[in-house]
């Protein structure tokens, strides 16, 4: 298990020296950490289906939180919630004790399965969001382009990328704004191997410095390589949360097992 | 066709002021209208239906029931009437921005709110500001949003009843393309009405060409 042990001013002190034009800008506002993480009671209702059902969910801060389960067993669904970009049917979400707010989704970041890129180029993807805190500066942009391979491809229009340069960009796009939590929705489903492993070393520098990453994934392999600790959701309920060592190796619970064991689960 | 080919005076002033109009009006119209249509693209309240509704129906002004207002409004004895501003271009600048700005808004709030519903997730996500989320969707879709001001462009070039009830259709001051086509007709000069009718057709055929250019090109580069 090696969550838990890189505390957020530590990871601010060990980013790449490109990264710390921005740093400045945001600092004020990330005095408080932002977690540990505490759902109670998480519920989602849509059409009189319970889609996530009192989730109860506790998460210390830095490490690499898995999340898996079957189809529709909410993965998506709980990241959102907890992203605040849809509001709970019923439950509470804490943020190191403070309920959600707009600003804590500003310390956040998200990458979902299928990359929204602006319509425009690369370069101006990244300055978009690079704006948006005033931490921008061609040099950083430059930067940032090269930690995932795109510095050849700065003027080309964003949606002419293969899928996995788009979602290589959408990646270094959530990571310009420094999030403290970075949540990644099946970044690498369908994309090649490449791209899959550049996500992942970028992903796991993210972590060493310190940032929360929650990542949904159904490889069972990549979730093997990245996890710290598995949250398993099955039916829009957590059936187990464990370090990943403990959880590939004697799952508690039945669905789990039958996961792991690549039986097909509803 | 000599008139034509020969670019008589008087045809290139009457070019020239419909144009100018007309040009005008769509500036106005699009400064107003699309951030009307992005506004309401990116928000939900109360009554938003009843909007819609209203926007789409304003589409369908009719000239001369616009021009009718506006010439109250200017005559003497309306409220404006002290700006003296009747029979003059601006008076039928006035109108075409009346007649057009509904169309530029209700026109990009539907290709604004499309190219919003794809982005918004991600807005939300990156916690862009409202006024920068704005922009942005005006930037992006700027491309769709040229085929809306085309349209309102047609609408107002081909406009005659309101731009005769405000202009009155004034030699040398206020007779446009569309005004001038409908009095030579009347006279029976059908030379210059004829003129006038193929100039038309062809700025708006060029007018259409450049549009068309631009989203290709922007097509091709999977901007718009």
């Amino acid at each position: 298990m090696k969550s838990g042990v890189f505390p957020i001013e530590r990871s601010r002190q060990s980013l790449p020296a490109v990264d710390q034009p921005a740093s400045a800008a945001v600092s004020t506002s990330r005095s408080a950490p932002l977690l540990p993480l505490l759902t109670r009671g998480l519920t989602l209702e849509r059409d009189g289906r319970r889609l996530i059902d009192g989730i109860d969910l506790s998460l210390e801060a830095g490490g690499l939180t898995v999340v898996m389960g079957p189809n529709g067993a909410g993965k998506s669904l709980l990241l959102r919630l907890l992203h605040g970009l849809i509001r709970p049917t019923a439950g509470e979400i804490n943020w190191a004790g403070a309920s959600m707010t707009p600003s804590t989704r500003k310390r956040q970041g998200m990458v979902f399965q299928r990359p929204v890129l602006l319509r425009r180029s690369v370069a101006a993807n990244l300055d978009f969001a690079l704006g948006l805190r005033g931490g921008g500066s061609v040099e950083r942009r430059d930067a940032l382009l090269e930690r995932v391979g795109l510095e050849h491809q700065a003027g080309q229009p964003a949606r002419l990328l293969s899928g996995g340069e788009q979602q290589r960009l959408a990646l270094i796009r959530a990571l310009a704004l420094e999030p403290e939590v970075l949540f990644l929705d099946e970044p690498t489903a369908s994309l090649d191997p490449a791209s899959v492993l550049t996500i992942e070393d970028v992903v796991q520098g993210c972590r060493q410095n310190g940032t929360k990453i929650i990542f949904v994934t159904h490889d069972l392999n990549q979730a093997k390589r990245l996890a710290d600790d598995v949250v398993f959701l099955h039916r829009g309920r957590l059936v187990e949360q464990a370090p990943a060592g403990a959880f590939f190796t004697n799952p508690r619970s039945e669905p789990a097992g039958a996961y792991l064991e690549g039986r097909i689960v509803l | 066709m000599m008139l034509v080919v020969s670019f008589d005076t008087d045809l290139l002033e009457i070019i020239g002021l419909s144009l100018r109009v007309s040009l005008t009006a769509l500036l106005i119209a699009c400064a107003l209208g699309l951030p009307i249509g992005a506004l309401v693209a990116t928000s939900r309240f109360p009554g938003r239906g009843a909007l819609l509704l209203l926007m789409n129906a304003l589409m369908g002004l009719p000239p001369v029931v616009v021009g009718l207002i506006v010439y109250l409004h200017l005559s003497n004895v309306g409220p404006l009437g002290w700006l003296q501003l009747l029979y003059t271009p601006t008076a039928m600048i006035i109108a075409q921005t009346l007649l057009i700005a509904p169309i530029v808004a209700a026109l990009s709030r539907q290709v604004l709110e499309d190219l919003h519903e794809e982005y918004a997730e991600q807005f939300q996500s990156l916690a862009v500001p409202r006024a920068t989320a704005v922009r942005a969707l005006l930037w992006d879709a700027r491309y769709s949003l040229l085929t809306v001001a085309l349209a309102g462009f047609g609408r107002a070039i081909a406009e005659v009843g309101a731009v005769i009830i405000v202009g009155g259709n004034i030699d040398h001051l206020t007779r446009v393309m569309t005004t001038a086509i409908a009095l030579e007709t009347s006279k029976g000069d059908l030379p210059l009405a004829l003129a006038l009718g193929i100039i038309l057709l062809i700025i708006a055929l060029a007018v259409n060409a450049l549009v068309m250019a631009a989203r290709m090109t922007a097509a091709r580069y999977a901007y718009a």
